[in-house]
């Protein structure tokens, strides 16, 4: 006996990710699905991101990791509220994960929440977190072929964030060239250059922010 | 190495429609795999192969059709299959949206 089917597989996740992105937005939240590989300065990131908008915006982040608490203590640190996701080897976040984790926040008292993925360039990808949207974090120690090797990573982020830029003269990163893919890739993306560490193009990616936190406020995402 | 997660919700998938159709016996499962899907196909054979131990679907079959990539222009609305991950339209430099080729689906099931 055949029987026509027609399911997606991870249909279960992207039904509690719609749920939870309704939830976000009759909140009014604009929710960030941060990813990037291990080490391209993702924390980081966040706590110059934390340190600069925490007078403006009311902002919480769910860290996601295999193991420890290492980065979740470095975000409580920059005083924000911070949950901490232990996938345990796993290698992405999904929805009831993230969905866990929202409990211990105080929803009706935040404008951003940001969800740090799991160090990946591959699978965090594919999975649904109830998100506006997601970024990927790239720095130029990684290599300049990445946005290529990794298409499905690009494709699905709204913005590309090319990181520790300060090191560019130590690395043979093409900066023009990863620019290019990763536009070829997404011809609507935002490509951002900027060295967390050292605060060079930070506040266009501050401005970025703020125009998303803006337009979910007013109702427009 | 996400193919577990997606093996796990191919075999959820099949027990619910097994349950329904009062089947035991699941023979061939028929997926539709987008060729941007982020599927690594042998790794999802292996871990499928590996969970269905004992379970309904120990001797199915997994039938992979691989589908194409495809976008459209938002401006202009041309349509092609895209290659070398170039999403930018050849007609107006506008940007090509996928209208398949991210499939992550059951198509069908065989059963006894």
């Amino acid at each position: 006996m055949e029987v026509n089917v027609m399911q997606d597989i991870l249909g279960k996740n992207d039904a509690l990710a719609d749920a939870m992105k309704a939830d976000f937005a009759a909140r009014r939240i604009f929710v960030l699905n941060l990813m990037g590989s291990p080490g391209s300065g993702k924390t980081t990131l966040m706590e110059a991101t934390l340190r600069a908008l925490s007078g403006e915006l009311r902002m919480a982040v769910i860290e996601g990791d295999l193991f420890t608490s290492k980065d979740a203590d470095r975000i409580g640190a920059c005083g924000a509220p911070v949950v901490q996701i232990n996938t345990a080897g796993g290698c992405h976040l999904d929805a009831p994960m993230v969905e866990k984790a929202l409990a211990s926040l105080d929803l009706d008292h935040l404008d951003l929440i940001v969800i740090e993925n799991v160090g990946n360039l591959v699978c965090p990808a594919e999975f649904a977190l109830g998100e506006d949207a997601k970024a990927v974090v790239l720095s130029v120690t990684e290599g300049d072929d990445k946005p290529m090797k990794y298409p499905l990573m690009f494709k699905e982020s709204a913005v590309a964030l090319i990181n520790k830029t300060d090191l560019l003269p130590f690395t043979n990163f093409d900066l023009a060239q990863a620019t290019e893919d990763v536009r070829t890739i997404h011809p609507d993306a935002e490509v951002l250059s900027i060295s967390a560490t050292k605060g060079d193009g930070m506040e266009a990616w501050f401005d970025w922010l703020r125009g998303k936190v803006k337009a979910k406020k007013d109702g427009a995402a | 190495m996400h193919e577990m997660a997606i093996a796990e919700g191919i075999l959820d998938i099949a027990k619910e429609h097994a349950a329904r159709e009062k089947s035991d016996r699941i023979t061939k499962i028929g997926l539709l795999i987008g060729e941007m899907a982020g599927v690594e196909e042998d790794a999802l054979r292996f871990c499928f192969s590996s969970l269905v131990q004992g379970t309904l679907a120990e001797e199915a079959e997994l039938s992979i059709k691989r589908m194409p990539l495809v976008g459209r222009c938002d401006a202009c609305d041309y349509e092609k299959q895209i290659e070398n991950y170039n999403f930018i339209c050849p007609k107006c430099g506008g940007g090509l949206a996928v209208v398949s080729g991210r499939e992550l689906r059951v198509e069908y099931l065989e059963m006894d």
